[in-house]
């Protein structure tokens, strides 16, 4: 009887909880499709550009896949290559064979790897029987050692750091609502643009702290290939909690329990994982890639690469920090303003 | 008339649901005005919208002739909530800290303040305990220390003392007479009869609306009845008449 009374019960309550049901239902439906979206993708598609004295060279490999495009001069092509337009060149002064790879992608150094060999085997069947040309190649970022880890490592580091500092300044917010200490907060003097600040700052030693350990424990540890200044990683990774943090308590305000934050996981947290850049975003569905923009991630990815990977410094990153420092702002001016529900001053 | 409190026609409802319907009071300084009301009845937002965390939807609420909400004005208020609003993982010395901080109070004249309303309250020996392990009655009284930090102008309690052994409770109110004496004034909530009778006023709250008010002694006298509670049902029951 008393269990009969207790599912009832649990019943009511599920049903009554309109948003955890629909979680339940929905948002499974919903990473599956985006999962399904992301890995049926095309194949990844390299850019090459050849660049050759011998015209009808070039012209042949143009021919034989479209990956091919022909170059004049190779300085265009480097300047191409360093902008990320290319993935590698190739320079043909027979007998010699040079490729010069982007290199921090080890799915496009595949794919352009594949590309060139199959290339060169149409190209002259008779001739590589008799010796076969091996290419110089020469890596602009990275090393034919470089892991697969190497590349999702700067992205996955950013990745943990975004998901916990969300999920526990959202939780510990929600909790000043739930316990009252908010209400109470709000019949003193506190504004609301102070309340939010407060929890940035506090909560921002403590991502401080959590950043330079994750960082060094990549680096020092897992020994994750790291080609810049540990510092600006250190920032960049900070810049992130900090967009997480506000992002947290946000969207905290639309939460009535910890059940509620924790279901905003699958919505906010999981398609970053999908449009930032962990998984290529040019082999996605064109109207998809888009949404690449509107992710924090994407910013933090990419400028975690562009130090860990390439070796770059401030002018390489400067402006993803500033679009993670805007996001923050906004966040935090959105919380200030959701705060209102709770106190119109 | 040193009005402290006024609360003019005041309404207030959540979507479709009213919870108080033209509510006018008035405060004067040094009183005790008791909210006397079953739970349910809107005690709790009125004593809310007085302390500036709701706005009324409709009639005026001034608080030292001022229009509530205020951040100033808040600065003169202390509030004490019905639920415990406190942080159960810090000790009680630290939650005092921190609300004496959030007024402002620093130093040496924070840690004066912190001792005398613990004293107050007789928690004095806890302070280094953590919230989690204190009793009901315990964080009641640490809830009362914090909303008495600031030395505020006007003191607004919901349900003061629910919890807390009779003892206890006399010395609180003995506390909120000496209070009064000095100045400040007092709004209080209650659900408990005997207990509204130590208001210096009183208004009876039904159903959110306010269905009589006046002293204790006024309030017995104009309906012939013994006891607070027996008044109560004479003007909660007229209403159902007419």
């Amino acid at each position: 009887m008393r269990i009969k009374a207790l599912v009832k019960r649990i019943i009511r309550q599920f049903i009554r909880d309109k948003r955890t049901l629909a979680m339940m239902f929905i948002a499974p439906l919903l990473i599956l499709t985006l999962v399904n979206l992301v890995f049926s993708g095309n194949d990844y598609e390299p850019k090459i550009a050849v660049v050759s004295d011998q015209a009808t060279l070039s012209e042949k490999l143009e021919e034989t896949d479209e990956a091919f495009t022909s170059y004049k001069s190779s300085t265009k092509a480097f300047n191409d290559l360093e902008t990320k337009k290319l993935d590698a060149i190739i320079e043909i002064d027979p007998p010699s064979i040079k490729i010069t790879l982007e290199g921090s992608n080890p799915t496009a150094n595949k794919a352009v790897m594949m590309t060139v060999e199959q290339a060169l085997k149409s190209m002259n069947p008779q001739e590589s029987q008799q010796k076969e040309v091996e290419p110089e190649v020469n890596y602009l970022h990275g090393s034919t050692d470089m892991e697969t880890f190497d590349y999702i490592g700067p992205f996955l580091i950013g990745f943990f750091i975004f998901f916990f500092v969300f999920l526990i300044a959202g939780v510990s917010f929600l909790r000043e609502r739930t316990t009252g200490t908010l209400e109470r907060l709000l019949a003193t003097p506190l504004r609301r643009w102070e309340m939010v600040a407060g929890y940035v700052l506090g909560f921002g030693i403590f991502t401080v702290i959590q950043s330079a350990i994750i960082v060094m424990f990549a680096i020092f540890i897992l020994d994750i290939m790291m080609a810049g200044s540990i510092w600006y990683v250190i920032l960049i990774t900070l810049m992130l909690a900090f967009t997480a943090l506000s992002l947290g308590t946000l969207l905290s305000a639309f939460a009535k329990n910890e059940l509620q934050m924790i279901q905003f996981i699958p919505l906010v947290v999981v398609p970053q994982v999908f449009f930032s850049g962990l998984f290529n975003i040019e082999t996605m569905a064109e109207w998809l890639q888009p949404l690449s923009y509107i992710m924090p991630l994407t910013y933090g990815g990419e400028a975690m690469r562009d130090v860990m990977i390439r070796g770059g410094g401030w002018p390489q990153i400067y402006d993803e920090v500033l679009v993670l420092a805007g996001f923050s702002l906004l966040f935090m001016t959105l919380n200030v303003l959701a705060l209102k529900k709770h106190r119109k001053l | 008339m040193n009005a402290v409190i006024q609360v003019s026609n005041v309404s207030k409802s959540f979507g479709s649901h009213h919870v108080l319907e033209d509510i006018s009071l008035t405060v004067k300084k040094n009183e005790i005005y008791g909210l006397l009301g079953p739970s349910g009845a809107g005690k709790t937002t009125l004593v809310k919208m007085i302390a500036g965390i709701e706005t009324p939807s409709d009639g005026k609420i001034k608080v030292l002739n001022t229009l509530m909400p205020n951040l100033r004005n808040m600065t003169q208020i202390g509030f004490m909530a019905q639920s415990d609003a406190l942080y159960l993982e810090l000790s009680g010395n630290e939650n005092l800290e921190f609300f004496a901080s959030i007024y402002g109070l620093k130093g040496k004249r924070q840690r004066e303040r912190i001792e005398h309303a613990a004293s107050l309250v007789n928690l004095t020996d806890f302070l280094k305990k953590p919230v989690h392990q204190y009793s009901g009655g315990m964080k009641r009284r640490l809830s009362l220390a914090a909303a008495l930090l600031h030395e505020p102008d006007i003191l607004i309690l919901d349900e003061p003392t629910v919890g807390i052994d009779p003892v206890l409770r006399q010395s609180i109110w003995k506390e909120l007479y000496k209070l009064s004496d000095m100045g400040t004034t007092i709004l209080v909530t209650t659900h408990v009869m005997d207990e509204a009778e130590k208001c210096g006023q009183l208004g009876m709250l039904r159903d959110g609306r306010l269905i009589a008010s006046g002293s204790p002694q006024q309030l017995r006298e104009s309906t012939s009845s013994t006891t607070i509670e027996e008044a109560f049902l004479y003007y909660g029951g007229a209403r159902h008449e007419n």
